[in-house]
């Protein structure tokens, strides 16, 4: 295993100071619950442009229930409540106010599950049903959408000749680049990814992490991830989360090599968690 | 390996084998009892078909089933009878699948969680027990009196349409529970509407389960007889129902639904009623038809479920 230090220092985007970051997304004192359980705790966060910000920290910390607000994901179960906002920029709308439609929200925020769960139908079914939901038809429109959509999360070469075999004949790595894919399709101004490799072998998880890492000149990328490594090697902003709160938000060089918060630290080197 | 060990030991293991010795006879006599009882159903099932197929089906001719019934034994046939299981089966179906299927989703997707809800289930699922006459009486009540459809088809349909609701709404909502979650969320996660998850994704998904439960449904309606003799079908009936398919304009032709009928379990019970053995011999001729039908659609359900089992994997 590699250690921390290299891993960090392996990664190709540092930011550069002269970098101007430009938000894409900001959660303000937002506080969630299920019930009277309060799983949010006045989240503050900063989601910037075309950068990837991790999510970790312990099981049941809150940082998929944080990712699972920016799609309003939370709408489709009983006793939840959102207090706060989520920011949208550049439009500057709080996703998370009753009268947002969350259907609209869904629409213009993607998400790849935890487990690769694409749709029992063939492969293209699944790669155009987002613009199958938006009213597009025209099968060259479809075509063209599906072959791009499919480049991009690298899947192109392996089904081109199969479209329209089932998507459960793929393998578990093919299936989750095909929920990018999916994604991908709608062309998402952000893209949520929910512990994407934790169902995945190495090798899978190699090339979803190459993947969301060239991704993210397209697309604007939050990821939770139970990995350490992959944090460290996928993100420019980490967010370390507990019992509900950010207890530290940085850039992922500084989080890693020298993290501000005693809390941070030891989790990160694996002395708590 | 004895000779080592201590004596003790030796008679401990001696009296473990006696233990495990008796345990088994237990289990021999639990298991030929079972055997015993289950021959014993299989058998006089077996006995009961067997009966029927040797009054049966030396009657079996094709012109059995396209003679009308008649006063000499010999040429009476089934056909009335069958064309009038076939077309109130018609109605049944077009009236239970949107009813029962719509009523499904209802339940499982759109309605929240409280006692009225609990209480619409408790009912569904109690309706499976009412007694067929009861359907019977209701039917005759609200459909011939009150609604004046009269001792026609579509009386006969809609009444085993609502005796074989529960059985279809309780089919299909199992069926769509079977959908996983994370299928419904990637569904909504595309931006779907409730409606678009659920014609886009549950119901393709779960209608192997869905048309299982219609199938065992009509499987029940066409054994039928009390309700149906509630609401006044003949028993004997020489015409057949104006054919539902013309040569001309618009091609189909409803006056169908409004015609008298009888049906096949009670041209059976008509039968079965006569004193001559010659007609009871024709009862059990139509009871073999009647039970291929029953058994080709169940076997159909079971290869419905079988086909879905193996194509559709989470």
């Amino acid at each position: 295993m590699v250690s921390m230090d290299a891993a960090v220092a392996g990664r190709g985007s540092e930011p550069k100071a002269d970098e101007q970051l430009r938000l894409r997304a900001e959660a303000r004192s937002l506080d969630f619950y299920y019930g009277t359980f309060k799983a949010l705790k006045g989240v503050q966060m900063p989601i910037y442009e075309n950068k990837v910000t991790a999510l970790i920290g312990p099981s049941g910390c809150g940082k998929s229930t944080f990712l699972r607000c920016f799609n309003r994901m939370h709408d489709l179960y009983p006793n939840m409540r959102y207090e706060g906002e989520i920011r949208l920029m550049p439009d500057n709308v709080n996703i998370l106010a009753r009268e947002v439609d969350p259907i609209e929200v869904r629409m213009r925020i993607g998400m790849v599950f935890q487990k690769p769960n694409p749709f029992p139908k063939s492969i293209f079914e699944n790669v155009v049903y987002g613009l199958r939901v938006r009213g597009v038809s025209n099968k060259g429109a479809l075509d063209r959408k599906a072959e791009q959509a499919l480049r991009e999360a690298a899947l192109w070469n392996e089904v081109k000749d199969r479209l329209n075999d089932l998507a459960s004949e793929l393998s578990g790595g093919q299936q989750q680049r095909l929920c990018i894919a999916r994604a991908l399709a709608t062309d998402p101004e952000i893209m949520l990814f929910d512990e994407p490799t934790s169902a995945l072998d190495p090798i899978a998880t190699a090339s979803i992490e190459e993947l969301v890492h060239e991704l993210k000149s397209r697309v604007t990328i939050l990821i939770v991830t139970h990995n350490m490594q992959q944090a460290a090697r996928v993100s420019d902003f980490t967010a370390y989360m507990y019992l509900g709160e950010v207890v530290e938000f940085g850039e992922t060089n500084q989080i890693f090599i020298k993290p501000a918060k005693k809390a941070t630290e030891d989790y990160i080197t694996g002395r708590f968690g | 390996m004895s000779a080592l060990a201590p004596t003790g030991h030796d008679r401990q293991i001696s009296e473990l084998r006696a233990l495990i010795a008796s345990g088994k006879r237990k289990q021999v006599i639990f298991a030929a009892a079972g055997v015993l009882c289950t021959a014993f159903a299989v058998l006089v099932l077996i006995a009961a078909f067997l009966d029927l197929l040797i009054d049966g089906l030396p009657r079996l001719s094709w012109s059995f089933l396209t003679n009308f019934p008649s006063r000499r034994a010999s040429e009476a046939g089934i056909l009335s009878a069958w064309i009038g299981s076939a077309m109130v089966m018609l109605v049944t179906i077009f009236a239970a699948v949107p009813i029962g299927v719509g009523a499904a989703v209802y339940l499982e997707e759109y309605a929240k969680k409280n006692w009225i809800t609990d209480l619409i289930e408790i009912n569904v699922t109690n309706l499976a027990g009412v007694p067929s006459i009861v359907f019977g009486l209701l039917a005759l009540g609200l459909f011939v009196h009150q609604f004046g459809f009269g001792e026609a088809v579509l009386t006969a349909g809609l009444t085993l349409a609502l005796l074989i609701l529960p059985i279809v709404i309780v089919s299909s909502r199992e069926a769509l529970r079977t959908v996983p979650s994370h299928i419904r969320e990637a569904a909504y996660a595309m931006g779907a509407t409730r409606w678009q998850m659920i014609s886009d994704h549950l119901l393709p998904y779960s209608r192997g389960g869905i048309l299982t439960g219609i199938i065992l449904g009509m499987a029940e309606a066409i054994g039928q007889t009390a309700p149906l003799i509630t609401i006044g079908a003949l028993t004997f009936i020489a015409f057949l129902p104006p054919t539902p398919v013309t040569g001309e304009f618009p091609f189909l032709n409803f006056a169908w639904i409004w015609s008298e009928f009888t049906v096949l379990p009670i041209q059976m019970y008509n039968w079965v009623s006569r004193p001559d053995r010659a007609f009871q011999l024709n009862a059990a001729a139509a009871g073999v038809i009647l039970l291929g039908m029953t058994l080709v659609m169940n076997g159909l359900a079971i290869y419905l479920r079988y086909q879905v089992r193996k194509k559709i994997k989470w």
